[in-house]
């Protein structure tokens, strides 16, 4: 610890080098890598779409590939049910806070306060073009934050194939058993409506046989709940209502 | 160049005589978060050994350059971007687990371990040395992290790295999962239970009554 390099000039002369040579090290990361983090990003979520859809990929078509041959992805305006056109690069998550999109939610306890008036659906097709299920992104809140997921239906708009759960903050062992194969088994086959309403349940001790009913997971009460707040939502008059009542995929 | 058996003890004193988390107790919170799965483990402390090592080499080899009234400030500069670099490196090449470790792999620039050994090994060390040195405290954070989450994977989730090892009851199994042993906090129970035992087998480790 010399008086020498103690000198103001000296300090800042370090100092300044130091961030520079850091700054560089660290931009040129974040640049190089984001092309190979964005194409992460994206096939993951493909992949949970498809595995919503019930498509696996297969070693000759990969993710993206499967992806492209039997999903097509499309816009709805959640109000009318109609398809939508948005720009590309639309995301319906950024959109609730765009004051062009955002639609604050009232008298629902689906525990978030704006959404987008657009949202994205995924058509999946079979190899003759004929829809035969429609996922749609549904998000609500759990017990310690909101959890993002997909839910696979018929093309009848009413038959649940999968809820499958992508991104959520619950307890592991207790809450994130919504990530359970053999729960989200359970939801295949339940109806969402009965006679125009939404009355699916999540709630202890359901019997198997009840079409509109599902078995909440043990020691996790309030995900439970959580799960039934937000189909209640995504499949209400606010939700996709209107688009699965119209069945806009089939015109 | 330093003696052969300097440099072993400098790489691999600090599994066991001079443990970090063990015997100087030092970046416990991330030790807590992220063990509840193997996998997680394994990855957070190749991340950590590789922050520690290359954060050593780097302020080691400037060390007779920085001024000591700002030696801390550039250490963390140093240490946060090799923080970021590895982080960017894990989100490009590791989406998966990236995810599963969010946030815990930013806090590495807080785990005092990293700075600990900055100021204590590195500003005084050659590079070389001070590399091992961090590849050494790097190990030791690594033991108590693997052995902590092989416990609490194998005993909470009856797997390891994903494998059953013992079939649960909710999968048709036997094994009812020990839901403690899931929650983060049990990982204060093991640690503390791993202290004793290294401990009991190292008495000079037991710091003297005041």
């Amino acid at each position: 610890m010399s008086a020498k390099k103690e000198t103001f000039g000296k300090t800042v002369g370090v100092v300044v080098a130091v961030c520079l040579v850091c700054s560089i090290i660290v931009s040129g990361a974040a640049v190089g890598l984001r092309s190979l983090q964005q194409s992460n990003a994206a096939k993951d979520k493909q992949s949970n779409i498809l595995t919503a859809a019930g498509i696996e990929s297969s070693a000759e078509c990969n993710v993206s590939c499967t992806f492209d041959k039997f999903v097509e992805t499309r816009h709805v305006n959640l109000e009318t049910g109609a398809y939508a056109e948005v720009p590309d690069g639309f995301d319906m998550y950024k959109a609730a806070n765009d004051p062009d999109y955002t639609v604050p939610v009232k008298g629902s306890n689906v525990g978030f306060q704006r959404r987008s008036s657009v949202a994205s659906v995924y058509l999946v097709k079979d190899e003759t073009g004929t829809v035969t299920r429609v996922v749609l992104p549904v998000h609500g809140s759990g017990l310690w934050d909101l959890m993002y997921g997909f839910l696979a239906l018929d093309a009848d708009g009413n038959t649940v194939r999968e809820l499958v759960y992508y991104q959520h903050k619950e307890t592991p062992g207790l809450g994130a058993e919504i990530l359970n194969p053999s729960w989200q088994a359970k939801w295949d086959g339940k109806k969402l409506f009965k006679d125009g309403e939404v009355v699916i349940d999540v709630k202890k001790n359901a019997n198997p046989e009840n079409e509109y009913a599902i078995d909440a997971l043990s020691g996790a009460t309030l995900t439970s709940n959580g799960v039934e707040n937000t189909l209640k939502y995504w499949a209400g008059e606010n939700g996709f209502g209107p688009y699965l009542k119209n069945k806009t995929w089939k015109s | 160049m330093a003696e052969a058996k300097e440099m072993k003890q400098v790489l691999f004193g600090p599994i066991l005589s001079s443990n970090p988390i063990a015997l100087q107790v030092l970046g416990v919170c991330s030790a807590l978060a992220i063990t509840t799965k193997l996998e997680t483990a394994l990855v957070m402390s190749m991340a950590v050994i590789s922050v520690l090592a290359f954060s050593n080499l780097f302020i080691s080899i400037i060390r007779n350059h920085i001024p000591s009234s700002v030696r801390i400030i550039i250490q963390m500069t140093i240490i946060a971007s090799l923080v970021i670099v590895v982080d960017q490196i894990l989100k490009a090449y590791s989406y998966q687990i990236a995810k599963e470790l969010s946030v815990f792999v930013g806090l590495i620039i807080t785990n005092c371990i990293v700075m600990g050994r900055a100021e204590a090994y590195a500003m005084k060390s050659p590079p070389f040395m001070s590399f091992l040195d961090g590849i050494g405290n790097g190990l030791g954070y690594a033991f108590v992290l693997i052995v902590v989450g092989v416990i609490k994977e194998l005993f909470g989730f009856g797997t390891l790295l994903g494998f059953e090892i013992l079939p649960l009851v909710q999968n048709g199994g036997w094994y009812q999962g020990n839901g403690l042993l899931i929650l983060p906090f049990s990982s204060f129970f093991l640690i503390g239970g791993l202290i004793w035992f290294i401990r009991t087998i190292r008495p000079e480790q037991v710091e003297p009554k005041e």
